[in-house]
């Protein structure tokens, strides 16, 4: 066992994980935090992606030790204290950008993760951008469309 | 001067943000895997590697003694208990069906399936011990082939069985009295083209891997499962196992996609249930991704021999389908029936007069296959729209002038077709005009023919597909003449809050469909009440006691009917309440926007909350009134709901690289009367992209030896975003005349009509080149051997399609090319 300091949506945590531990079964198992899911096991979904240090990462293929000292924002993590969104969160929901919402968490921090490196991305760059998260429900359309529109929120 | 209209703006046809969207965006979601109760433990399966093989020797002592194991199971320990896996659909009274253990007992006959169970305290234990079990297997040979299967003396897939074949089943229009005999067709025909189609298998792939978590209580058990079905789950528990109904209750939460591919009962969860019951512990079991797609059920895998006849002017008289449908190893729970809904849907939109469907149940030693989006349709869509476009090049027509010449006109409906049904409604005119005039269809040929011309290295290609499906399934006695094992109505209660607020039960079982937001918007219009005070109760057999759940387009066009019937049924209890506190007769009442007034005296009036709370103190009722206005209402549909639409397609070949790209892709679909545009609009985009990623990705390949070579996302290659252009998508509205609403299915209609318009697409840009087929998935290699290999290339040359040496992603020479 390995003994881990890391901040967790804003929480500070103190914990003993096996080495071999992912981050995600860490975040899981360990604190509880189901809202990231987990959808495959060859790092291909990106159903599980979180961000770590302010980047997004998938967190199936960190391990919970690497996070040690490091601050974790999860979606669950992402509204504000009187529950207001996140503009992508909102614009997931005004455009209809989710179905069933296993995918949603994941593609959440990635399109946040998109528009922080590229506040103003063409339709090319958010397909491209989104290209490591996986959707079955939605062809993917609105969800480039509540791209597109936290774009124009955010900048 | 009209008097102002207080009615709320009506709820149907707006295009209404959803109410489920709140948790999922935030993360506080209940996931099968999300749950956990007291003193659970996890399950972890051993699955076999043999795709065929018996079990000569298992011994899990060393996995019994590893840390945190509480028990490991095997066959042995279940096989007087276990039953079989449900199957409700024998489609002919002589269709063998040869027994499904959960767990494997003798012999295992796919790669994938389950031989033992361990029990521990961890997930991470549980899996870390399997490796602990000793297991001795004596390999038989694998069956992959279907044509090989059948032939004398083939290797049988399970030593019970006489043949592979498990049913033949046949609908001729001649003996069945709906039009002329298909062999008077055949003789006389002045046109005829015959092709195979290979229906490649395909994996549902529904994001959510399935889990199920069962709490043992008494005699009976609580089981939380990632299934389309909790209410038909509930039942086939029962049945399967033994255990009293009442004492069974099955909840499915949150519920990530399905598509078909949750619809049968699992051997996991049946396993999950005896596991908890022998140790009388709850326990937990999700599968990993590389476990779901070798083991949850497969799609499609057929081979489709088609015949077309026509007259020298283009007129069809007769089509004639031959299939061999793959069962896989074992039949699920409705998979020998997914070929069979098939059969109502090659004649699709023509009139034709002669119409022969066989369709023959292989097994092999394969995944079992059952639903997968559009279950039997999406095949039957292909192989039709294909042909038409053979059949038009073989006439030297336009493959659109064709398909006019040959459809149902709008002024025909209602039009009972050469298969037996009637289609209630339809413009494929109408449907078809907006679609060629949106993408521009009249340009893009013209531009064809220059690339044509120049030799440009991207040469471009137009597909159509112009389809009917049939959904909103089914009505009972139909599929009652299908021997289906259940009937096809839906159930639905609403019950009346004494503060006004309405609680809606449905027996669908939502996964993504957004029935929380449509039935809310329906409930409002109905009842006069806000959206807002709406909840609907789901998948829970405990709150929402009856059922038949959510597949087939059926949720809408059949449980939204229920709602409309119950929520009519409470109106006509509130009336009467409303009468007697307006000293008024029932039948001078008005109601609207939710409230009763007197005809001709505007003024007193009593709104459908008053009325509930007049019967929650129950103080001032007529005489002989019970102090409710809550209903039920169970609902079978007459017909199907016949929802269509024309589908045109534009790609761009790199003839160089033989990579396809959608240029553009435009769908024009009736859905009916729309009861929200924005959840059309989605499902259509998803059913595009996986009727697409039929067409140009997706394909489960198994080798020479029955292994599943595409086991994760990095064989089976889901389409991302960046492999999908934009759609454009439109609507006709063609209201059903069979329901009250109007509104006909909407979930698998994309997938249905998708992939032939882009493999004709592939096939239009690649007839300069000989080509006149490509194997699906069209990925660039096939293309680009198919350009380069001339009229040789057949989409399934011989009877190679599948198996042996010849199954391979690359397609070596056995394969495509021969
Ligand atoms: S679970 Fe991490 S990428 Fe799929
Ligand atoms: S919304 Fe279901 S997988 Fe994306």
């Amino acid at each position: 066992m390995t003994k881990i300091n890391v901040k967790v949506d804003g929480v500070s945590y103190a914990d003993e994980v096996e080495p071999r531990t992912l981050l995600v079964h860490y975040l899981r198992e360990q604190l509880g935090k189901v809202g990231t899911v987990v959808g495959c096991d060859t790092s291909n979904c990106g159903a599980c992606t979180v961000d770590l240090d302010g980047r997004s990462v998938k967190s199936c293929t960190v391990l919970a030790v690497q996070a040690d000292g490091g601050e974790v924002t999860t979606i669950e993590g992402l509204a504000g204290p009187d529950g207001e969104l996140d503009p992508v969160q909102q614009a997931f929901h005004e455009n209809h950008a989710l179905q069933c919402g296993f995918c949603t968490p994941g593609m959440i921090m990635a399109v946040r993760d998109l528009l922080r490196e590229n506040p103003n991305p063409s339709e090319d760059e958010i397909r491209e951008g989104i290209e490591g998260n996986l959707c079955r429900c939605t062809g993917y359309q609105n969800i480039v469309r509540a791209a597109q529109a936290a774009a124009g929120v955010k900048s | 001067m009209t008097a102002v209209d207080e009615r709320p703006e009506a709820e149907i046809g707006k295009a209404r943000r959803r109410k489920e969207d709140a948790h999922l965006i935030t993360g506080r979601t209940r996931w099968t895997d999300n749950l956990s109760v007291p003193g659970m433990l996890h399950l972890a399966m051993l699955r076999s590697p043999m795709a065929h093989a018996t079990i000569t020797s298992i011994d899990p002592t060393d996995a019994r003694s590893r840390p945190g194991v509480v028990a490991v199971f095997t066959g042995a320990d279940f096989k007087d208990v276990q039953g079989n896996v449900p199957c409700a659909w024998p489609v002919t009274p002589d269709m063998v069906n040869p027994g499904a253990p959960s767990l494997a007992v003798d012999q295992v006959n796919f790669a994938g399936e389950c031989v033992a169970v361990v029990v521990a305290r961890s997930k991470a234990e549980a899996q870390d011990a399997l490796e602990g079990i000793d297991i001795e297997y004596e390999p038989l040979p694998p069956v992959l082939d279907m044509d090989q299967a059948v032939k004398d003396g083939a290797t049988l897939v399970h030593p019970n069985t006489e043949s592979n074949r498990s049913y033949t089943w046949v609908f001729e229009s001649g003996a069945a009295g709906t039009g002329a005999p298909i062999d008077d067709a055949l003789r006389d025909a002045e046109v005829t083209v015959s092709r195979r189609f290979v229906q490649q298998r395909l994996i549902p792939a529904f994001m959510e891997p399935r889990a199920v978590m069962v709490e043992p209580s008494g005699e009976g058990v609580t089981v939380w499962s990632a299934t389309q079905i909790p209410h038909i789950l509930r039942v086939m528990l029962a049945l399967t196992l033994g255990l009293p109904e009442h004492k069974v209750r099955v909840i499915a939460p949150d519920v990530g996609g399905g598509f078909g591919g949750k619809i049968p009962v699992t051997p996991e969860e049946i396993i999950s249930v005896l596991v908890a019951r022998r140790l009388n512990k709850p326990v937990k079991y999700t599968e990993s991704r590389s476990e779901s797609l070798m083991a949850a059920h497969h799609g499609r895998d057929q081979l489709q021999d088609i015949t077309i006849t026509a007259t020298r002017d283009g007129t069809v008289t007769g089509l004639d389908v031959h299939l061999l449908a793959d069962m896989g190893a074992y039949l699920r729970l409705v998979g020998p029936g997914v070929p069979i809904l098939g059969a109502f849907m090659y004649n699709a939109i023509y009139k034709i007069p002669a119409y022969r469907f066989v369709c023959e149940g292989i097994f092999t030693t394969k995944t079992p296959t059952d639903a997968y989006r559009g279950a039997g349709r999406p095949e039957a869509t292909f192989a039709i729209e294909r042909i038409m476009d053979e059949l038009a090049v073989e006439l030297g027509m336009d493959p659109m002038e064709l398909r006019r010449k040959n459809w149902i006109k709008h002024e025909e409906f209602p039009f009972t077709t050469v298969a037996g049904l009637t289609y209630d409604s339809g413009n494929y005119e109408a449907a078809t005009d907006k679609a060629l005039e949106l993408i521009g269809w009249n340009d893009l040929r013209a531009e064809q023919q220059e690339r044509r011309d120049s030799n440009d290295p991207v040469q471009l290609g137009l597909g159509i597909s112009t389809f009917t499906e049939m959904c909103g399934l089914a009505p009972s006695r139909v599929l009652g003449s299908l021997s289906y094992g259940a009937g096809g109505w839906e159930h639905a209660a609403i019950r009346m809050l004494p503060t006004g607020k309405v609680e809606v039960v449905t027996g669908a079982s939502p996964h993504g469909q957004g029935h929380e937001t449509a039935f809310a918007q329906i409930v409002a219009d109905k009842l006069g009440v806000a959206f807002e005070d709406v909840e609907l109760i789901h998948g829970d057999t405990a709150s929402s006691h009856k059922g038949l759940d959510t597949y087939g387009s059926r949720s809408l066009a059949v449980g939204g009917i229920a709602i409309v019937n119950a929520a009519d049924k409470v109106i006509e209890k509130a009336r009467k309440i409303a009468a007697h506190l307006l000293e008024a007769n029932e039948a001078d009442l008005e109601f609207s926007g939710g409230k009763f007034r007197v005809a001709g005296s505007p003024g007193s009036e009593v709104g459908i909350a008053d009325a509930a709370l007049a019967v929650f103190a129950a103080h001032n009722l007529p005489d002989g009134v019970e102090p409710s206005i809550d209903a039920e209402a169970t609902y079978d549909p007459e017909n199907f709901s016949f929802p269509h639409g024309t589908h045109l397609c534009a790609v761009e070949i790199d003839t160089e690289t033989g990579m396809t790209k959608i240029r553009k892709y435009v769908c024009v679909d009736d859905v009916g009367t729309p009861i929200n545009p924005l959840i059309i609009e989605g499902q259509v985009h998803g059913g595009l992209a996986q009727g697409i990623a039929q067409a140009l990705f997706e394909e489960a390949v198994y080798d020479d030896a029955g292994n599943l070579t595409t086991g994760t996302f990095v064989d089976y290659t889901l389409p991302s975003a960046a492999d999908l252009p934009s759609f454009t998508t439109e609507r006709t509205e063609t209201p059903s005349t069979t329901n009250p609403l109007g509104v006909k299915g909407v979930g698998e209609a994309g997938t249905i009509a998708s992939t032939p318009a882009v493999v004709n697409a592939i096939v239009d840009a690649l007839r300069p080149f000989g080509v006149n087929d490509i194997r699906m998935p069209a990925t660039p290699e096939r293309v680009w051997r198919a350009i380069h290999g001339g009229g040789k290339h057949r989409a399934a040359g011989g009877t190679t399609a599948y198996g042996g040496a010849s199954t391979s992603t690359s397609d070596g020479d056995g394969g495509d090319l021969q």
